[in-house]
């Protein structure tokens, strides 16, 4: 039963089919410093895979997280990770740093590409 | 050393809501205590064991792999809890006809005690891995250890209190239907974790998310929220899911109840408590 259960899951993984465009373009950085984002703000095209590069200087690790864009992922002390997300629709998505919440915060701001303004 | 033990209480929170149904769900169970504190050593030392690897799993499966090790400890426990609900279900005549007859202990099949035992532990490895880190970046970068234990042990002892909180609530609400409401509990849990197993894929960039998201119910309840978090543990609730996460929730959820169905049929003659005990070593 348990075999059933796990093809059924393989299968599943297998019809929804992998995807395997990866973000070609440069990351985005954000470094992580004394607890907080540095960006806080980071502007990007809407309808976009987005590669974020969240670099990590503090010694204590983190975990970069955000609900409106589904992800969560640590980052240890003195490292880098990077987090894929889009397409997404213009509007404002934040994240913040769960080991941190009362300073680490941040946002996504995406943008229709044309007035896309990167900083 | 507060926010500390916020933070501890937090992932405590998420592990205490699965051990209490899934410790509500296997009453009757012999030596069903000592199992689980076997599966709960075994999950602690697996969350140092990670903990400590965290770097290596990083940068595997070019930078994914902590997205992959998730998803992978998911499923594996969510089909380790399925797998222990039909067993219980196999036996929960039996167990509910002795329950009746001695009014205590009862003792059933025993070969699954370990898949229990597993199932306990990779419950408690995923938030114990990120609590193990955290304590361990707090003292290499110079808090007092006394603050890093106090924080630890007052956010699992709160933790712990939730977690006996949900156990003993369970069977005095439900005493008559326990098996069936820790049941329905189980299998909503199970949906939720490959639920997240899904999320976890897509954000590693192995299986589409299909459309994202398909609806936005943060407005209502956020994740944040404890409300909003313990029923994204108990039931998988997402505020804003993909449609691939709800495809896998639903196929869950169907797939489980087939398999309840048809491996545990509760329309079965009634078990003779002597006749269904076969000799088991």
């Amino acid at each position: 039963m348990r075999r059933i259960l796990v093809q059924s899951l393989f299968a599943l993984t297998v019809l929804a089919g992998a995807q395997p465009v990866r973000a070609d373009t440069d990351g985005i950085e954000i470094i992580i410093k004394n607890h907080r984002f540095e960006p806080a703000e980071v502007r990007v095209p809407a309808d976009k895979k987005i590669k974020l590069i969240v670099k990590n200087q503090d010694s204590t690790p983190e975990e970069f997280e955000s609900h409106d864009l589904n992800r969560e992922k640590i980052i240890a002390g003195n490292s880098q990770a990077t987090i894929l997300v889009g397409p997404l629709q213009p509007g404002e998505y934040s994240f913040f740093g769960e080991f941190n919440e009362a300073t680490a915060q941040g946002k996504l701001v995406v943008g229709d590409a044309s007035e896309e303004n990167p900083s | 050393m507060i926010s500390f033990a916020l933070i501890v209480f937090r992932e405590a929170l998420e592990v205490a809501l699965i051990l209490g149904v899934l410790v509500a769900a296997t009453k009757g169970v012999q030596n069903r205590a000592s199992w689980i504190w076997a599966g709960v050593g075994l999950g602690l030392f697996g969350s140092a064991v990670v903990a400590l690897s965290t770097e290596r799993i990083a940068r595997a499966v070019e930078g994914f792999g902590q997205e992959v090790f998730n998803a992978a400890v998911l499923l594996t426990a969510a089909v380790l809890i399925t797998s222990t609900l039909i067993w219980m279900k196999r036996h929960s005549r039996e167990l509910c006809a002795r329950l009746r007859e001695i009014g205590g202990e009862v003792s059933c099949g025993r070969r699954h005690h370990s898949v229990l035992a597993l199932a306990v532990a990779l419950s408690v490895l995923r938030e114990g891995s990120e609590v193990v880190l955290l304590g361990h970046g707090m003292l290499a970068g110079g808090t007092m250890f006394i603050d890093v234990l106090l924080g630890s042990a007052l956010g699992l002892g709160l933790g712990l209190l939730v977690g006996a909180g949900i156990y003993y609530g369970l069977l005095k609400a439900a005493t008559r239907h326990i098996f069936s409401v820790t049941s329905f509990l189980l299998v909503l849990l199970s949906a939720g974790m490959v639920q997240q197993a899904v999320g976890f894929l897509s954000a590693a960039d192995i299986v589409p998310s299909g459309i994202y998201p398909l609806w936005d119910t943060s407005w209502i309840l956020s994740e944040r929220s404890y409300l909003g978090q313990t029923l994204h543990v108990l039931i998988g609730y997402t505020a804003r899911p993909s449609l691939m996460q709800i495809v896998s929730y639903v196929l869950t959820v169907l797939l489980v109840v087939v398999l309840l169905r048809r491996f545990a049929p509760s329309s079965s003659k009634p078990a003779m408590p002597k006749m269904s005990r076969p000799v088991t070593a």
